[in-house]
């Protein structure tokens, strides 16, 4: 049951964003970034946090799931080290996926070659 | 000679002598296959990265060009060549060791018209007897170029186009080398046209009021009608601004659609090849004429055509700056034997 509803979440998550390249004139950078910012929002407002409950990573692994560490992250750091951690939490609580794309990526790189599709 | 507004008539009667094209493997699956003279299977050509891989297919092509006409480089008294990336290296480095006096140019997708354009002044002023005139571009460098690298796996929009992995290479002569009599009669530089449009990825919609105001022009100047013309051949439109160009016309109640051809609907299937709205680049409107309309032209199929080459004159940069897109279109008249 966990993994139907970590699906349904990711994919309507997923599906906005197609929807967003085939209707609008929105560039995927920019839907990128939206969906960041909209995670932080969503998380402050107190409603990605439910979504977060219902569809574990399906609503995590998504761009919106960095958002929702970057708030959620920041929060933690303003508890634990007070005005400094505004400026430390979020990056805290993120580098992992940061790290973790940056080496992926170098690896990637040592055996991949770009080609055409 | 100036003859109207902004048409030159050239009364030395430029020849275009010979062609040379070549294209990466998208393209070899598409309708236009068997009229390019070379290919290559391997989109990076044998080289390390997309730019390299752009500059020897455009390296390749003009070599052959000079050798397969019994030349040496040495016979070549100017090459005029273009491309879309930054500083024009493609063509810099494909000429780099010819030796062959060399003047970039820039002018997007309609760099071919505009170096054929200028063969033809340089042959009318006697200031040159052999010139070429070519241009390239390569899906994958002008994809880091203009949008994201492809590691980046972006989607494409719906009404976006493919960059033509190819190259094409024009020898322009005088007309005492009358082998085949195809010549450059009228040449009509374009007016930058700028309606507003700010989408990049449509860009045959940016560039249909620059082709539309190119031809009425050149009509206009030439005391011509669209009849006069076996074929109207466009650049890279795409079938979306090709559909933009009818409806402009038809306002005027001229009905273009069966004298309209677009060299971006042309050189892929659509239907199959998984172009969205067809080819664009500086290399689909070189490669597609010097294979297959060079080829038409030679067999007398096709005699009269006005063959306009369109650029949408944009950067990455100032379409993040919020501007909108200048488009241009050049066009040149290329008769069979004008006596």
């Amino acid at each position: 049951m966990t993994y139907l509803f970590v699906f349904i979440t990711g994919g309507i998550i997923c599906a906005i964003g197609q929807v967003l390249i085939d209707k609008t004139k929105i560039t995927p950078a920019r839907i990128l970034s939206l969906f960041v910012t909209l995670g932080v929002i969503l998380t402050f407002l107190g409603i990605y946090e439910p979504i977060v409950n219902f569809g574990k990573s399906g609503a995590t692994v998504p761009i919106s799931g960095f958002g929702y560490s970057l708030f959620k992250g920041t929060v933690k750091a303003i508890e634990e080290k007070g005005f400094i951690g505004i400026f430390t939490g979020g990056i805290t609580a993120t580098s992992g996926g940061i790290a973790a794309a940056i080496v992926f990526g170098f690896l990637a790189s040592l055996f991949a070659k770009p080609s055409l599709k | 000679m100036k003859v109207g507004k902004q048409t030159i008539k050239f009364e030395t009667l430029p020849c275009i002598f010979s062609t040379s094209s070549m294209v990466g493997p998208k393209e070899m699956q598409g309708p236009l296959a068997s009229y390019f003279e070379q290919s290559s299977n391997d989109i990076y050509f044998g080289e390390k990265t997309f730019e390299k891989a752009e500059s020897k297919m455009l390296n390749t092509c003009i070599n052959h060009l000079i050798s397969k006409n019994g030349l040496a480089n040495n016979d070549i008294d100017l090459i005029f060549s273009g491309d879309l990336l930054n500083q024009c290296i493609s063509s810099s480095f494909a000429i780099r060791d010819l030796e062959i006096p060399f003047l970039g140019l820039y002018g997007a997708c309609s760099t071919f018209c505009e170096g054929l354009l200028l063969s033809s002044i340089c042959i009318e002023a006697n200031v040159a007897q052999q010139i070429i005139a070519s241009a390239s571009s390569h899906f994958c460098s002008a994809e880091r170029q203009y949008r994201m690298p492809l590691e980046h796996g972006n989607q494409k929009s719906t009404t976006s186009q493919a960059t033509v992995t190819g190259c094409g290479a024009a020898l322009v002569t005088n007309s005492k080398k009358l082998d085949n009599g195809i010549h450059i009669t009228y040449a009509t530089p374009g007016k930058i046209v700028d309606l507003g449009v700010k989408d990049m990825s449509n860009m045959g919609a940016a560039m249909a009021p620059a082709v539309y105001s190119t031809i009425a022009n050149h009509l206009n100047d030439t005391d011509r009608t669209l009849d006069y013309y076996d074929l109207v051949i466009t650049g890279d439109l795409g079938v979306h601004g090709s559909d933009m160009l009818v409806e402009l016309f038809k306002r005027e109640n001229i009905d273009i659609s069966s004298k309209h051809k677009d060299c971006g609907a042309l050189i892929y299937d659509t239907t199959v090849q998984d172009v969205i709205c067809g080819g664009s680049g500086c290399g689909c409107v070189a490669s597609v004429f010097s294979s297959y309309i060079f080829n038409e032209l030679k067999n007398k199929n096709l005699n009269k055509i006005l063959l306009i080459a369109t650029g949408a004159l944009m950067s990455p940069l100032s379409s993040y700056q919020g501007e909108t897109i200048p488009s241009i279109a050049h066009a040149i008249s290329i008769e069979n034997e004008v006596k």
